[in-house]
C-alpha cells in the first residue's frame, strides 16, 4: 500500500514535508528538533497538517474511512496508567475490525510469538521492563494486521538482539513500513530507503548508500564520519570521530 | 466471568431483600419474602401484616431499590470518567457536578426557591444546577481541539471550589438551623426521599447509561492507553469524549438529584474492581454496577440502623466502610494504577 506526504506543513515544525514509501521499509532520519516525530503524527492522524496532504493509496487519511484497518502505530506515546494484561494490550489492535473471535485470537497469538513476548501474555503490562513493553506495542501494531505500519524509534529501549529481530520482523511483514530511527546504521542495513529530516525540511533522500554520505552526515548531524563497507553485507556504515564538527 | 457476574447478581438480590427486612424496624425474613410475593403476585396480605407490608412495600423496598440504582449508577461513571480523563482519582463528582447541583439543593433548601414544586423542590434545583454547572466546564475545558483530560480534570475542580463557596454562603447565611442542617444531610447523600415515583427516571437513565458504557468497553480500553493509540485504533477521540460526557453527566445529574451527592462510591468501587479482574472495561464494567449496587444496599441499611431512630448520612458511612477496606486492599495487592 502507499503512503505518500505532499507539502506536509505543521507551522513552526515543519514545513513542506514532501515523501513517499510503498511497499519497502522507509526510513527517516534526522537530528532531535528536525521534525521526524511530528511528521509521523500527521501520517498516524495525531495531527492534521496545517498545509498539505497525507495520502494512503491516493485518498486523504483525515477523510477516507477505515484508516485503521489498513495502517497501524507505534507512537511515543508512555502514560498508560491502567494496569491491562500484555494479552489485553495486544488484542486491542483487533478493535478496528470487524469481531471474530477465533481469528482474532490467532491472530493475537501469531503477533505476541512474532513480537517474542508470548511467555509475558498474562503479565501486567505495567510491571515489564521498557524493551519489553516496546515489544507488546510492536506486536498490538502487528495484531492490526496493518499494509502500512508507521514506527516512531522502535528500537527504543531495546537491546541490541531484539533492536535486530524488531527491525527484521517488520521488514518480514513486506507490508510498508515507514519508521523514525536513531541509529544511522540501523537504518542504513534495514531501510531501503531514507529521507533525512533538518530543521523541519528534507534535505536528502534515497538509498542509504546515497545519502549518508560523510558531508551531508557534518552538515546535518555535526559529527565527523567515516563511511566503511559492512564486511559480510556491503552495507555502507558510519565511524564517527570523538570531536564535534563545529 | 460468568461465574462472577451471576455471583454477583444472587450477592445483590439477596442483599435487597435483606435491605428491605433490615431497619429500625426489622421483619423477619421470611415474612419479608412472603410480602414480596404477595404484592409481586397480586396475592393477599393478612390483616395483621398490614402494617408490616405497609413497611416493607411502600417504604424499604423503593429506598433499597433505589440505593442499588445509585450504588449501580455511581460505579459505572466512576469507571468511565477515570479512563476518560485518564486519572486515577477522577470520580463522578470531578466535573463539577455535585458541587453544581449543591448550589441548587442549598438555595431549595435555606431560601426556599422553587417552593411551588413540593417535594420535588430539592431534586429540581439539583438538577438544574448540577447540569447548569456541568455545561460550564464543558465550555471553559473546551479547546479548538476538543476536550483534553488535564483541562478537564483542572476546569472541574477548580470550578468545584467555586460552586462550593457558594453553597457554603448559602448554609451559613440560612435563615434557620434547620434549613443548614437540611442542606448539609443533602450534601452528604441521603435516600430518606425515596419513594416509587422516585425509581422510575433514575432507573431508565442509569441502566440506559450502564448499557451504552458497557458496550464502549473496547473503545475505553483504547483511550485508556492514550488520545493518539486510541486514534491509531481508528477512534475518533474527540467526539468520543464529548459522548462520553454528555451520558456520564446526565447519569450523575439524575442519581444526585435523587440521593444527594454521595462520596466515595464512585472512587472507590472501579479501583476495588480493578483489583479482581483487572483493568480491561469489558469486565470491569460487567462486574463494579453489579459490587456498587450490594454496596449502597449495605451502606443504606447501616444509614438507618446504626443510630436509629435518627439517619446517618450516607457519605459518612461509605466513608467509614471505604476508607479502610480501600487501604487494606490497597497495601495487599499489588495495584499499579498511575503507574510504579
Amino acid at each position: 500500500m502507499r503512503v505518500e506526504l505532499r507539502d506536509v506543513t505543521v507551522r513552526n515544525i515543519i514545513s513542506g514535508i514532501t515523501l513517499d514509501a510503498c511497499d519497502e521499509v522507509v526510513g527517516i532520519v534526522g537530528p532531535n528538533g528536525s521534525g521526524k516525530s511530528t511528521t509521523l503524527r500527521c501520517v498516524y492522524r495525531a495531527l492534521e497538517p496545517d498545509a498539505g496532504v497525507v495520502l494512503l493509496d491516493g485518498a486523504d487519511v483525515h477523510k477516507r474511512h477505515g484508516v485503521a484497518r489498513s495502517l497501524s502505530a507505534l507512537t511515543q506515546e508512555s502514560q498508560v496508567e491502567f494496569d491491562f494484561t500484555v494479552a489485553e494490550v495486544v488484542e486491542m489492535g483487533r478493535l478496528p475490525h470487524d469481531r471474530d473471535p477465533a481469528r482474532d485470537a490467532r491472530v493475537v497469538a501469531r503477533a505476541l510469538d512474532a513480537a517474542d513476548v508470548t511467555h509475558l501474555a498474562a503479565r501486567s503490562f505495567l510491571s515489564l521492563s521498557g524493551g519489553e513493553r516496546q515489544r507488546v506495542l510492536i506486536a498490538r501494531a502487528i495484531a492490526q494486521e496493518p499494509r502500512v505500519l508507521v514506527l516512531d524509534e522502535p528500537t527504543n529501549h531495546l537491546d541490541i538482539r531484539h533492536q535486530l529481530d524488531v527491525l527484521a520482523l517488520t521488514r518480514g511483514l513486506g507490508v510498508t513500513v515507514l519508521t523514525v530511527l536513531h541509529d544511522l546504521n540501523l537504518a542504513a542495513s534495514y531501510c531501503d530507503r531514507l529521507y533525512v529530516l533538518d530543521e523541519g525540511r528534507v534535505v536528502a533522500s534515497g538509498t542509504p548508500r546515497e545519502v549518508l554520505v560523510p558531508e551531508l552526515v557534518a552538515e546535518v548531524f555535526h559529527v565527523t564520519a567515516h563511511v566503511v563497507a559492512h564486511p559480510t553485507t556491503g552495507v555502507p556504515q558510519l565511524l564517527f570521530d570523538q570531536e564535534v564538527t563545529p | 466471568m460468568i461465574s462472577k457476574i451471576s455471583a454477583l447478581v444472587g450477592v445483590l438480590v439477596v442483599s435487597v431483600v435483606a435491605g428491605v427486612a433490615l431497619g429500625p424496624v426489622s421483619v423477619p425474613f421470611g415474612v419479608t419474602l412472603d410480602l414480596l410475593r404477595a404484592a409481586l403476585t397480586g396475592g393477599t396480605v393478612p390483616a395483621d401484616l398490614a402494617g408490616q407490608y405497609h413497611i416493607v412495600w411502600d417504604i424499604r423496598l423503593p429506598r433499597v431499590l433505589l440505593a442499588a440504582v445509585v450504588g449501580a449508577g455511581l460505579s459505572a461513571v466512576g469507571v468511565a470518567i477515570q479512563a476518560m480523563v485518564r486519572n486515577a482519582l477522577a470520580d463522578p463528582y470531578v466535573l463539577g457536578i455535585s458541587s453544581g447541583a449543591s448550589v441548587g439543593a442549598t438555595a431549595v433548601a435555606t431560601l426556599g426557591v422553587l417552593s411551588g414544586l413540593g417535594i420535588y423542590a430539592l431534586s429540581v434545583g439539583a438538577f438544574l444546577t448540577g447540569l447548569g454547572a456541568t455545561a460550564l466546564v464543558y465550555i471553559t475545558a473546551r479547546t479548538s481541539r476538543g476536550l483534553t483530560p488535564l483541562r478537564l480534570v483542572l476546569t472541574g475542580t477548580a470550578l468545584a471550589y467555586g460552586f462550593s463557596a457558594v453553597a457554603m454562603l448559602l448554609v451559613f447565611q440560612a435563615p434557620h438551623g434547620e434549613a443548614a442542617r437540611a442542606a448539609m444531610f443533602w450534601l452528604l447523600g441521603s435516600l430518606g426521599g425515596a419513594n416509587w415515583q422516585s425509581l422510575p427516571v433514575a432507573t431508565a437513565v442509569t441502566l440506559a447509561g450502564i448499557v451504552y458504557l458497557a458496550a464502549k468497553a473496547r473503545p475505553l480500553n483504547a483511550m485508556a492507553m492514550g488520545d493518539e493509540t486510541a486514534t491509531t485504533l481508528g477512534l475518533r477521540v474527540t467526539r468520543f469524549r464529548t459522548h462520553l460526557f454528555i451520558v456520564t453527566a446526565a447519569m450523575t445529574g439524575v442519581l444526585v438529584a435523587v440521593s444527594g451527592a454521595v462520596g466515595f462510591v464512585g472512587l472507590m468501587l472501579p479501583h476495588l474492581t480493578r483489583m479482581v479482574v483487572g483493568a480491561d472495561h469489558r469486565k470491569v464494567l460487567a462486574l463494579a454496577p453489579l459490587a456498587g449496587a450490594s454496596f449502597l444496599v449495605w451502606v443504606d441499611v447501616a444509614a438507618r440502623m446504626l443510630a436509629a431512630p435518627e439517619e446517618l448520612p450516607l457519605g459518612v458511612i461509605t466513608a467509614a466502610l471505604g476508607v479502610p477496606c480501600f487501604i487494606f486492599l490497597m497495601r495487599r495487592r499489588s495495584y499499579v494504577f498511575g503507574g510504579r
